[in-house]
């Protein structure tokens, strides 16, 4: 049977780095680590979202067709958000007078 | 029919079964295509009687037809009925149903329960809206943007949003069948080259009908709870941001029009290619240049909201990357001209239509560009030159490839050939209504006659009267096939397998097909359109 | 003819065709999901970026234990969903009944928490509107926080609720016996679905509860 699939263990294994993960980034919210803090949370969740992605959704062992289908959603998200934030972060960059974001 | 000897009618897909609840449980695709038709058909024709109100109010430089806020409404509801519950379903949701198993040589879509879902979500949001507007319409434009719409009109927003939120799921559900089954269906020895280019425009559609909506059905979600709740992330006196809705609902409704004009694309490579006898010019060109519609489609939607309050510099990102959508455009459009170049033109109806299409998008997509430039945009934002400008592309392109579509597949869907005379006739006066209604808007447009208003300034008159004038001819060339197609169901000459000698699959079954398509699934060995070439002359 | 053995569809030729062409079909949904989800996000981002000090101190007022808590609960129920879809795949259906029955659990007990979070949100008057108070902030862009976090948990609880009856149509279906190794793509897909929760969770708790929590309360 040519389908994805992980042993229990990695399972396992997957799941107790994912709780490592949840404590870390609780943790960390409480140290001041501006400018960083963000960045360092997002960072984390990414690393989760990926676990959950490649090993519990099957993508590691999926076909290739899953992984372009998986990226595509991503990217366009992508697009969305940085095309947006393009206008709304530079709102206020030719006119100093005109004020800056709402 | 004599009853003694008639020839046993073999099994198709309209006779396998004769009661109504076999049509409305069916999970057939072609069953589902019907359906569909009939729909479309309806919404077409209520979204077609607001304008017909409201052209009929713009003949006088007065607001004397319907108050200022009746107005509001129609001009709403035309836009809502005709893009959400016509333009965005329409090829795919018939033509797309019914041919894309065929020309896979399929037996069915990847999902067939999920198919008849969707019909039957869409109808609900068409329900919904209908309901919003038999209890008094909707009067935001068919943008829905706040804060009037969440915040101050007193129309019926929720109602009528409502109804897109939720055809908004038919429209990604129908999208998600297609692409696996586009992957997944198809027939042996069948490649993605040898894929009929309606296929590959159906394909960058469905694409970008998944990814693209959700964005509109959060958009639009939002307002709801705005409007339900009294807080919410537009109202900018809370410091929400406006803007950002016209960034989700035009992070959809640009890719929206690529949904509905990249079927019409595909089916004019089909129209052309048949009824001229010629391989496609450049098909690789054609089937990539959907996809790269698909894609750059994504990047441009800015270029709706240079006025807006966006950030001067984000206009011009977006400014400067909408010129590059033009591009794969161009491109089919040469390349359709190349395929006509010493073919076999046969003046058939499916084939006027496809012509005027060439004709009608190209210059739809020309004044695209002008549009694109800032600076110009600026100057006929919200004038009636936008107004031509996406007519000429949905109403000369798009329904027209819509009618053409139909007429050339008519035979295949129903066994019967439709009246060729009155099929000549209904396309040249489409054409020189259409032309009439929306050539002179491009002109008050550029001199600054402004859209969404029902009383203007007198030296406008003369360009309404003609638009108006050119509508009601345009409205006959939309009825008489009504009327034909439907008289040609009982009347017309029985069709056979393939009456125009096409070469994709579904001219290899009978006319209508049977129910499972095809006796053995087919195998493919040969590119599709085994016409002669340029290089090999006649 | 029903036979309680699942069929294979006619479109399909194997059991392996189908299972594809399912899995395939989810991932599309979840790539649609992936743009719905992220048009709220994007807001939220605007408004955070706009906003820093109000938005980092509102989100103080978020009950940090309980979404942690929660947090845990949901990445549990993935394991387990995961685990279910193994046994999906190696015919032990009761094993998969448990461990849907397990995930299924966990998934309410979030919901339990996030409504518990909801009503402490509403006794302190964080709920905008008329009745909103909270110190030390603009008021209106601390609304305007717990507006985004009303609505994206809000969303999120709705799909949780869905994945929820979900699973439970996908035990009925594995009771009636139309669950076998060969064709399991329910329970496969019913899985894509459920991680896909999870892992919007997995941005929203950040997002929400943990930036400008070292600030301490405003």
């Amino acid at each position: 049977m040519d389908e994805p699939k992980a042993s229990v263990r990695i399972y396992v294994a997957i799941y107790v780095a994912l709780m490592a993960l949840v404590a870390l980034t609780t943790g960390l919210a409480y140290l001041d680590l501006a400018p960083w803090s963000a960045t360092v949370a997002m960072v984390i969740a990414g690393a989760k979202a990926v676990l959950v992605i490649l090993y519990f959704m099957h993508v590691r062992y999926g076909t290739r067709l899953t992984w372009v289908f998986a990226g595509a959603g991503f990217y366009f998200l992508g697009i969305l958000f940085f095309l947006t934030l393009n206008d709304v972060l530079t709102r206020s960059w030719l006119s100093p007078f005109l004020g800056g974001t709402p | 029919m004599t009853a003694l000897t008639a020839d046993r009618v073999p099994e198709n897909y309209i006779n396998a079964d004769y009661r109504f609840r076999s049509w409305l449980f069916s999970t057939d695709h072609k069953r589902i295509a019907i359906l569909y038709l009939i729909s479309l058909t309806f919404y077409f024709f209520v979204g077609g009687f607001f304008a017909l109100l409201m052209r009929l109010e713009l003949v006088t430089p007065q607001g004397d037809l319907v108050q200022p806020e009746t107005y509001n409404k129609l001009f709403t509801m035309h836009g809502i009925m005709m893009l959400f519950f016509f333009l965005v379903p329409s090829i795919p949701a018939v033509f797309g149903n019914f041919l894309l198993p065929l020309m896979l040589g399929a037996k069915d879509v990847a999902f067939p329960k999920l198919n008849l879902a969707s019909w039957y979500i869409f109808n609900l949001g068409g329900l919904l809206t209908l309901v919003s507007i038999v209890l008094g319409g909707v009067d935001t434009g068919w943008t829905f943007y706040p804060p009037y719409s969440s915040l101050s009109s007193t129309s019926y927003v929720l109602l009528a949003a409502g109804g897109i939120f939720v055809m908004g799921f038919s429209s990604i559900l129908t999208g998600l069948n297609f692409i696996v089954t586009t992957h997944k269906l198809r027939a042996p020895g069948l490649t993605w080259r040898r894929l009929p280019l309606f296929v590959w425009s159906l394909y960058a559609t469905s694409i970008i009908q998944v990814l693209a909506t959700p964005a509109v059905t959060i958009g639009l979600g939002l307002i709801g709870i705005e409007r339900i709740w009294k807080v919410g992330f537009f109202n900018p006196a809370m410091g929400g941001d406006p803007i950002l809705f016209q960034h989700l609902f035009w992070f959809y409704s640009h890719p929206a029009v690529y949904v509905m004009i990249l079927p019409g694309m595909g089916v004019e490579s089909e129209l052309l290619t048949t009824h001229a006898r010629r391989r496609p010019y450049g098909y690789a060109f054609i089937a990539g240049s959907s996809l790269a519609i698909a894609v750059l489609g994504f990047l441009v939607w800015g270029h709706h909201m240079f006025v807006s309050g966006q950030s001067v510099y984000a206009s011009m990102v977006f400014s400067f990357l909408s010129f590059f959508v033009a591009i794969p455009s161009g491109v089919k459009v040469f390349s359709w001209l190349g395929t006509l170049y010493k073919g076999a033109i046969a003046f058939t109806t499916p084939m006027l239509y496809g012509l005027g299409f060439i004709g009608l998008f190209t210059i739809g997509g020309l004044t695209g560009l002008f549009l694109a430039t800032l600076a110009v945009d600026v100057h006929v934002h919200d004038t009636y030159f936008v107004v031509a400008h996406f007519h000429y592309i949905m109403v000369g392109g798009m329904v027209m490839a819509y009618l053409g579509a139909m007429h050339h597949w008519w035979p295949k869907m129903t066994g019967r050939l439709y009246p060729e005379g009155w099929g000549r006739l209904s396309a040249l006066i489409v054409f020189v209504g259409f032309n009439l209604t929306f050539f002179p808007q491009y002109v008050m447009g550029y001199l600054g006659m402004t859209r969404r208003y029902h009383a203007y300034a007198p030296e406008f008159q003369v360009y309404h009267v003609l638009s108006s004038a050119g509508a009601s001819i345009l409205g006959v060339g939309y009825l008489l096939p009504l009327f034909y197609l439907i008289w040609s169901l009982k009347y017309g000459p029985k069709a056979g397998g393939d009456p125009w000698g096409g070469t994709t699959l579904e001219w290899k079954t009978p006319s209508p097909p049977p129910t499972h398509n095809f006796e053995e699934p087919p195998v493919v060995t040969e590119d599709p359109y085994s016409f002669p070439s340029l290089e090999e002359g006649r | 003819m029903r036979s309680s053995a699942p069929a294979l569809a006619e479109q399909f030729d194997s059991f392996e065709h189908q299972r594809e062409s399912s899995v395939l079909g989810m991932w599309v949904f979840l790539g649609a999901e992936m743009i719905f989800f992220g048009g709220a996000i994007l807001g939220f981002v605007e408004f955070r970026h706009a906003y820093v000090a109000d938005f980092n101190a509102a989100s103080n007022h978020t009950k940090i234990v309980l979404g942690t808590v929660n947090t845990a609960v949901l990445l549990t129920s993935s394991l387990f969903m995961a685990l279910a879809v193994h046994a999906a795949q190696e015919g032990k259906n009761r094993r998969l009944l448990g461990f849907l029955a397990a995930t299924m659990l966990l998934g309410t007990a979030f919901l339990a928490v996030k409504f518990a979070e909801y009503y402490l949100e509403v006794v302190e008057g964080l709920v905008p509107g008329p009745r909103f108070r909270m110190d030390g902030a603009d008021s209106r862009h601390a609304q305007l926080f717990f507006v985004c976090y009303f609505t994206m948990t809000g969303v999120h609880a709705l799909h949780l609720i869905i994945g929820i009856a979900l699973l439970g149509f996908l035990g009925l279906r594995t009771l009636g016996g139309k669950v076998t190794p060969q064709n399991h793509n329910v329970v496969e897909v019913g899985g894509l679905y459920w991680h896909f929760v999870d892992i919007v969770w997995i941005f929203l708790f950040p997002l929400l509860y943990l930036l400008g929590r070292h600030a301490g309360h405003g």
